[in-house]
């Protein structure tokens, strides 16, 4: 059940072009105009990602009474940036004319770096973040102790080039971690399989 | 439970007064503090609220009072990778606080810690600032003072394996609140297992030196392994309820781990005496009752003194 150090590295593939299922959106409501607005706020982290991009955004309710109800979903428990997206989400709704918004907290299914979109992806690479490779999956039997450094096989975002290193699993933000490209000499971020 | 918030006039933040421009990213304005905001937090049936708070409460005491011991190693950890992967750690921890601290507080709000009328203070805020160290429910491995890097190393990994492997049942519980929150921590602490575990090893087979210092640290710390695994009633009664795990079912998976690290790293477990608790009315009490050692006493005087100042403050 336990996994220790091996003789050779675990290595994971994160192809540049993976691209998860993407989970369904609340029923029929990504062509409201409140959708739009909503899903147009973005990560003030990562500003080249969108929050329906990101996949936090799960739901947006117009209601008859004109009050709309905004359905929003944590990466990591303790981000510190879920409230200024609620703040965003508020302000930019306002500018559409919606004035009564209602934020919801949805925690359960847990975010994953798989609900980040092909075109969140794109937008991270163009913006120089490499985009995570499938998530892992949940494990049924107690977690493995992996002791192994985890060497991602992924590419350079600015270079392509595959000669990367590991700086660190704890990034400038929570959902990132730090790395090196050995051929260009550029450190960038990469968004966590999680 | 829903935030309930007007777009027009309630702002009193710098957007308004020009400061900032349009484009500033900050977080004030909507006042949302709910992180539990449209989650229905009814009890479930045939269950004590007060036995639900409880329970929470211990979970969340244990992540607020190690996030706040590794917050402490902030600008001072030896390299600025790993300055910066502890601050991620407690900032993760810190979440799981949050959600947790506020679960108790819905499930039974006489709990929270009354405060002056007006006060903006969230409730999961006034647990954790306005309780004193007899109402923290934490283990106590958590709240001991911080020595040196091989003693956050091997204190993280220690609570991490007790922790992971609760989450992990805890997933399963009949509160939807208490599985969510534990499905998304699992991913959490799986990160901070291998971070500390791999920084064991690395210590353990590094110098000399860095051996003979994560040696000594596990022999500090391993008086008080025996705490996480100690069935609180509180525990066992959540556990019977169906919402919580009765921790010393897990102690068997989590030894497991430590034993097979230990011996991946060439280090030997050392034979010590577990920490008692404290005779209280002839029953010996330790973290779960509120019994602690002074270390966090000092600990929350300097957490909780400017939340404790200024009640009534907006921030």
């Amino acid at each position: 059940m336990v996994t220790g150090p091996r003789a050779s590295e675990i290595v994971r593939d994160v192809p540049a072009d993976y691209s998860p299922v993407e989970r369904p959106k609340g029923p029929g409501l990504s062509a409201s105009r409140a959708w739009e607005a909503a899903a147009a706020v973005v990560d003030p982290e990562l500003p080249m990602l969108t929050l329906a991009d990101l996949g936090v955004l799960r739901r947006v309710e117009a209601r008859p009474d004109g009050s709309v109800e905004v359905a929003i979903t944590p990466t990591y428990s303790g981000c510190p940036a879920l409230a200024t997206m609620c703040d965003d989400l508020v302000r930019r709704l306002g500018e559409e004319g919606f004035g009564d918004v209602r934020l919801r907290v949805e925690l359960d299914p847990p975010w994953s770096s798989d609900d980040i979109t092909a075109q969140g992806r794109a937008a991270l690479r163009e913006a120089g973040i490499s985009a995570p490779g499938p998530a892992p999956r949940e494990s049924t039997g107690p977690v493995p102790l992996t002791l192994a450094p985890v060497r991602r096989r992924l590419r350079c975002p600015r270079c392509g080039s595959t000669d990367v290193a590991l700086t660190s699993e704890f990034g400038s933000t929570a959902c990132e971690a730090l790395y090196r490209c050995r051929a260009c000499l550029e450190p960038f971020d990469h968004v966590k399989e999680h | 439970m829903s935030i309930h918030t007007h777009h027009e006039g309630e702002h009193e933040s710098a957007y308004d007064v020009g400061l900032l421009g349009n484009d500033a990213h900050w977080a004030f304005g909507t006042s949302f503090e709910d992180p539990l905001a449209g989650v229905d937090t009814t009890v479930p049936d045939g269950v004590d609220p007060g036995t639900l708070a409880a329970y929470s409460l211990m979970l969340g005491d244990d992540a607020l009072v190690l996030s706040h011991r590794l917050s402490e190693w902030c600008s001072r950890a030896p390299d600025l990778e790993e300055d910066i992967a502890l601050a991620n750690i407690a900032l993760d921890l810190l979440g799981q606080a949050r959600l947790l601290l506020a679960r108790a507080a819905a499930a039974d709000p006489t709990l929270v810690p009354a405060l002056p009328t007006g006060s903006p203070v969230p409730a999961e805020d006034a647990l954790a600032f306005f309780r004193g160290d007899r109402e923290l429910r934490n283990v106590r491995m958590a709240e001991l003072p911080n020595g040196d890097f091989a003693e956050t190393v091997t204190r993280v990994l220690l609570l991490s394996v007790q922790r992971l492997a609760v989450l992990q049942r805890l997933s399963r519980s009949r509160d939807a609140v208490l599985a969510a929150v534990a499905a998304k921590g699992v991913k959490e602490v799986t990160y901070h297992r291998d971070f500390a575990g791999r920084w064991f090893l690395t210590l353990a087979q590094g110098t000399e030196e860095s051996h003979r210092r994560l040696v000594a640290a596990l022999a500090g710390l391993m008086p008080w392994w025996d705490e996480l695994f100690t069935t609180h009633p509180v525990e066992a009664e959540a556990a019977a309820a169906g919402v919580g795990v009765d921790p010393a079912t897990v102690r068997a998976e989590a030894d497991l781990v430590l034993d097979h690290l230990l011996a991946t790293s060439g280090v030997e477990r050392p034979q010590v005496r577990p920490r008692a608790g404290v005779r209280v009315d002839g029953q010996p009490r330790t973290g779960r009752d509120g019994v602690h050692t002074e270390a966090l006493s000092r600990m929350l005087a300097e957490m909780q003194s400017v939340a404790r100042a200024h009640p009534l403050g907006r921030w």
